[in-house]
């Protein structure tokens, strides 16, 4: 099973099972994350499932896509690790994955 | 703004222009029961129109694939016989209660200054209002509408003054352009050096900026400080994370839209978790003649999909008639074979 990791902006960290396929956003909604809202739904189009991906997995990640690079002016503190976590699909080569979600999402 | 005496007199006052609340124009309209609807945003379709104009929707009856745009399209062409009133661009900011529980009768007022009456109101508000998000820096209430704006109502407050626009899609880059005449001095902050907005707008700004008439700051926002909600800088933080201040009198910050319940808390209904809870057979709210439908509502069971929407609004059109036409008996038709309902659609 694959595992992903989401830390929050106090440091309390939370490991849960993610379905290859889905994206990091809904597995913080299965799984009641805090810190992510996804007020959206997942249509990278409002910027509130923020997340910053650890140092160590930004390569797997990845950059976000332009359109995602777009929305992520309207989120809050963004640094050169932020993705939007509905845009980031989970593939077995992210397992174990870490994340932290931001103090706020705007 | 209207004169108090200029009162709008309806049936049905409608609050908010998703799917949903087009639908109940819709529904209400084969009722014969007239509609205004008051929507926050300034054009129609709420979150279809504003949040996935381009996105498929895959699970509205009949169309196996549909975006919200098209849907929102259709739905227009669909109400267009019953000629609803659109107050767009208005946020409903008061809504009072006049008449008696079983004659009732509601007065709703805009921040516009528009103030209507009707029988009934159905909140068909979603998510709740798109309101624009704030900068994230702490404080930044103490000087809204002084020296921090979200949107330009009055170009002569910025005369003369050193304004400070934060954002890098066509809003910013508007007020930019529109505002460098004005202004003493623009200063344009934006997280990247890359825009969103139109190649020609970001054009005439990089012109401004090589001129040394503007200043373009890549950084994003840090901190805020001044006295009594004037502002006098702003603390930014630049790309190598150090931060640093711009003296500025205004901040014009454009951060897109988020959702809030907004002025609905204040009206006396019942809420449970920031939504409404409504029967399942009239949908109606716990004040006699106020409905609710949509994704704003819970009962239980309730799935936040469009199509369940349309369904509450259908069933709650059936009793807003008795509040509207008290006297008149309501005759369950169908649109495929009442002449009638045709005639009100202008097919028959």
């Amino acid at each position: 099973m694959t595992k992903v990791t989401f830390i929050d902006a106090s440091g309390a960290s939370r490991t849960v099972e993610a379905q290859i396929g889905s994206t990091v956003m809904e597995t913080a909604l299965r799984n009641s994350i805090p810190g992510i809202e996804a007020e959206c739904g997942g249509a990278c189009a409002c910027a509130t499932c923020h997340v910053y991906v650890a140092p160590e997995w930004t390569d797997v990640v990845g950059k976000p896509a332009q359109m995602e690079e777009d929305m992520l002016d309207f989120a809050a503190d963004v640094r050169p690790n932020s993705r939007l976590s509905c845009q980031i699909k989970v593939t077995e080569a992210l397992d174990g994955l870490i994340v932290t979600t931001p103090a706020r999402q705007g | 703004m209207n004169a108090m005496s200029e009162v709008i007199k309806t049936d049905a006052i409608i609050i908010g222009a998703g799917p949903v609340g087009l639908f109940a124009v819709f529904e209400l309209g084969l009722l014969d029961i007239k509609a205004h609807l008051i929507d926050i945003l300034p054009k129609i379709g709420g979150q279809c129109a504003e949040l996935y104009p381009e996105k498929p929707i895959y699970d509205i009856p009949g169309y196996p694939v549909i975006t919200g745009q098209a849907l929102v399209d259709a739905l227009r062409k669909q109400i267009h016989p019953f000629q609803p009133t659109f107050h767009l661009g208005e946020m409903v900011e008061k809504l009072e209660v006049l008449g008696a529980p079983e004659r009732p009768l509601f007065r709703v007022a805009t921040d516009a200054g528009v103030i209507l009456e009707a029988k009934v109101v159905v909140i068909a508000a979603g998510g709740g209002s798109f309101q624009p998000k704030r900068p994230p820096t702490p404080g930044v209430e103490a000087y809204e509408g002084k020296s921090v704006f979200y949107s330009v109502r009055r170009i002569d407050h910025f005369r003369g003054r050193r304004v400070m626009i934060a954002g890098g899609g066509d809003s910013a880059l508007d007020w930019v352009l529109n505002l460098h005449p004005v202004a003493s001095r623009i200063t344009l902050v934006h997280r990247r050096d890359e825009f969103r907005a139109a190649p020609h707008s970001v054009n005439a700004m990089r012109a401004l900026a090589a001129e040394k008439k503007m200043d373009l700051v890549i950084a994003q926002l840090a901190g805020l400080k001044g006295a009594d909600g004037q502002l006098s800088a702003v603390t930014l933080r630049g790309a190598d994370s150090a931060t640093f201040d711009v003296e500025c009198d205004d901040l014009l910050a454009f951060y897109g839209l988020t959702m809030k319940l907004g002025p609905i808390a204040d009206w006396g209904l019942n809420l449970h978790e920031n939504l409404i809870p409504t029967d399942t057979e009239k949908f109606e709210t716990n004040v006699p003649g106020i409905f609710a439908v949509g994704d704003i509502i819970t009962y239980p069971g309730k799935l936040k999909l469009i199509l369940s929407g349309f369904h509450e609004a259908a069933l709650a059109a059936q009793k807003a008639h008795r509040y509207v036409y008290p006297d008149k008996k309501l005759l369950f038709q169908y649109t495929t074979s009442s002449t009638s309902l045709q005639r009100k659609l202008g097919v028959s």
